[in-house]
């Protein structure tokens, strides 16, 4: 998956576990708790669902990689990089 | 009695298999309609079901709705509903002094099954297992939503009766009142257990769960061919307030609660035992100062499973001997049963009585059981009174746990 197909990803994830969000003025380069309501749950939620749909493991010590959309796609890019 | 020590209900929120305001559910048990429709359910396919079509987002965020459970989704739109109509400001109300107090007859199994269906889609692993099932499963979960969406800090907790949960979730709040723990008791119960299979199956595996072509017709108390019972999802929740803050706030009244009392059978797993049904009804009359003479409408319980109503029937029979004018009713052959919400909705669908005095009926009865004849049980269309001034709801469930409550017109 390119850059910019994990950032899909990830978005679409995002718009499930927070349905009442508008996503569309999302910065990539911003945290995302500084743009929408979620707290550690819902980012446990997307770990959860990165194991579902992509087979990939987020370890606990690496959760501060998913705070922003960039920092996702790049973090991310290894794991998914043969997907 | 000062007004400080008198409960009464002040507002009433609901959502039911036939209507989710009162008005809406108070005609629909008048006209006859019922709410029991074909549900297809995990693994049994299509089921009898009392199904409720309230809609979750009058009151909830999707966010909530998806993070919390349906009994708490439940939970929150008849206590904010009963909120609206008590006529409160509740902006103005200090939260710390608002307690919310819900039966229940189980919590967790829906969230159980879901996820032990989600890690079965992974091989069990249970890395799948979802971080939600703990907070959605632990027991005070629908009083909880409650005061997370409210923004209530008075206490929360359900209170686990069986099927006698609606009115020990009414009996809870006024005891709060009357201990002075709160101002306001946000009491009554919920259900969500038509989402889990296992209800349906456990029935079916003890004979008790009803079948019938027309759905409508499943829910059969009372009548000779009854065969079972018809699960329901519901909820049912009111506003209790001490009389003096209610009247000084100009307040309208349901009703005063001025007797309940709880028991236990200690006789058996399922089977309802007629004596204790009798003494916990006449424990409720004594604390009401009331005789059964006094007592116009009285809602029953029967639930359309073969022993169970026989042995309520001999109970109603016992302390209601020599009542003339005291009338019976069945709110479960309209909507199935409850659970947890069954009582709560029972006593709501007959408060409108304090103002029209029309008794609902109880409909699908065909063939009266004669094991099941009660004077004055009012079948198959409404029954105009005089005048009603008492009401006596009647409640028991599994383990043997009776409730019973008085509601008196003010």
């Amino acid at each position: 998956m390119t850059n910019d197909q994990i950032k899909h990803a990830v978005l679409q994830i995002i718009s499930v576990i927070a349905p009442d969000e508008d996503l569309s003025r999302l910065k990539s380069d911003v945290a995302l708790r500084e743009q929408l309501e979620l707290d550690s749950m819902d980012f446990l939620d997307i770990v959860m669902e990165l194991r579902k749909r992509y087979k990939v493991e987020v370890p606990e010590a690496d959760y501060g990689h998913l705070a922003s959309l960039d920092s996702c796609a790049t973090y991310l890019a290894p794991k998914l990089k043969d997907l | 009695m000062t007004n400080h020590r008198r409960i009464v209900i002040t507002g009433i929120g609901l959502t039911s298999p036939n209507g989710n305001t009162l008005a809406e559910y108070r005609a629909n048990l008048l006209k006859g309609v019922s709410g029991v429709v074909w549900f297809e359910t995990r693994y049994m396919g299509k089921v009898l079901a009392g199904v409720c079509n309230y809609d979750p987002l009058t009151y909830q965020l999707k966010k909530e709705v998806r993070r919390g459970t349906r009994a708490g989704s439940i939970a929150i739109y008849c206590a904010q509903e009963a909120m609206a109509d008590s006529t409160l400001r509740f902006a103005s109300l200090d939260k710390s002094r608002i307690g919310v107090y819900l039966g229940i007859t189980e919590h967790g199994n829906v969230e159980t099954e879901n996820e032990i269906y989600n890690i079965s889609q992974y091989g069990y692993d249970t890395k799948f297992w979802s971080h939600h099932h703990n907070p959605r499963t632990v027991a005070n979960s629908p009083a909880g939503e409650v005061t997370l969406n409210m923004g209530i800090t008075g206490p929360h907790y359900t209170i686990g009766a069986a099927c006698a949960a609606g009115n020990a979730g009414l009996i809870q709040g006024a005891q709060m009142l009357l201990l002075d723990e709160v101002d306001v008791a946000v009491a009554g119960g919920v259900s969500e257990s038509i989402h889990t299979f296992g209800i349906f199956a456990s029935f079916a595996s003890q004979g008790a769960l009803a079948s019938h072509a027309d759905p409508t017709k499943a829910s059969r108390p009372f009548d000779r061919d009854r065969n079972g019972i018809v699960c329901s999802e519901g909820g049912c929740v009111f506003i209790l307030e001490r009389l003096d803050h209610a009247e000084a706030r100009g307040a309208r009244i349901y009703g005063e609660i001025v007797g309940y009392h709880m028991n236990s059978d200690a006789s058996d797993f399922v089977l309802p035992n007629a004596q204790r049904h009798i003494e916990c009804m006449q424990a409720a009359l004594t604390r009401a100062g009331i005789a059964p003479q006094d007592v116009d409408i009285v809602s029953t319980h029967a639930t359309a499973t073969p022993l169970g109503d026989i042995q309520e029937c001999l109970a109603l029979r016992a302390v209601f001997a020599d009542c003339p004018t005291t009338y019976f009713n069945n709110t479960k052959s309209f909507i199935g049963h409850a659970m947890g919400a069954a009582g709560a909705l029972e006593l709501a669908g007959n408060l409108p009585s304090f103002d029209d005095g029309i008794v609902h009926q109880t409909i699908n009865v065909d063939h009266l059981d004669p094991q099941c004849e009660i004077p004055n049980i009012v079948l198959n269309s409404p029954r105009q009174l005089p005048r009603v001034d008492y009401i006596l709801n009647n409640s028991s469930g599994m383990l043997g746990i009776n409730s019973v409550v008085v509601v008196k017109r003010v």
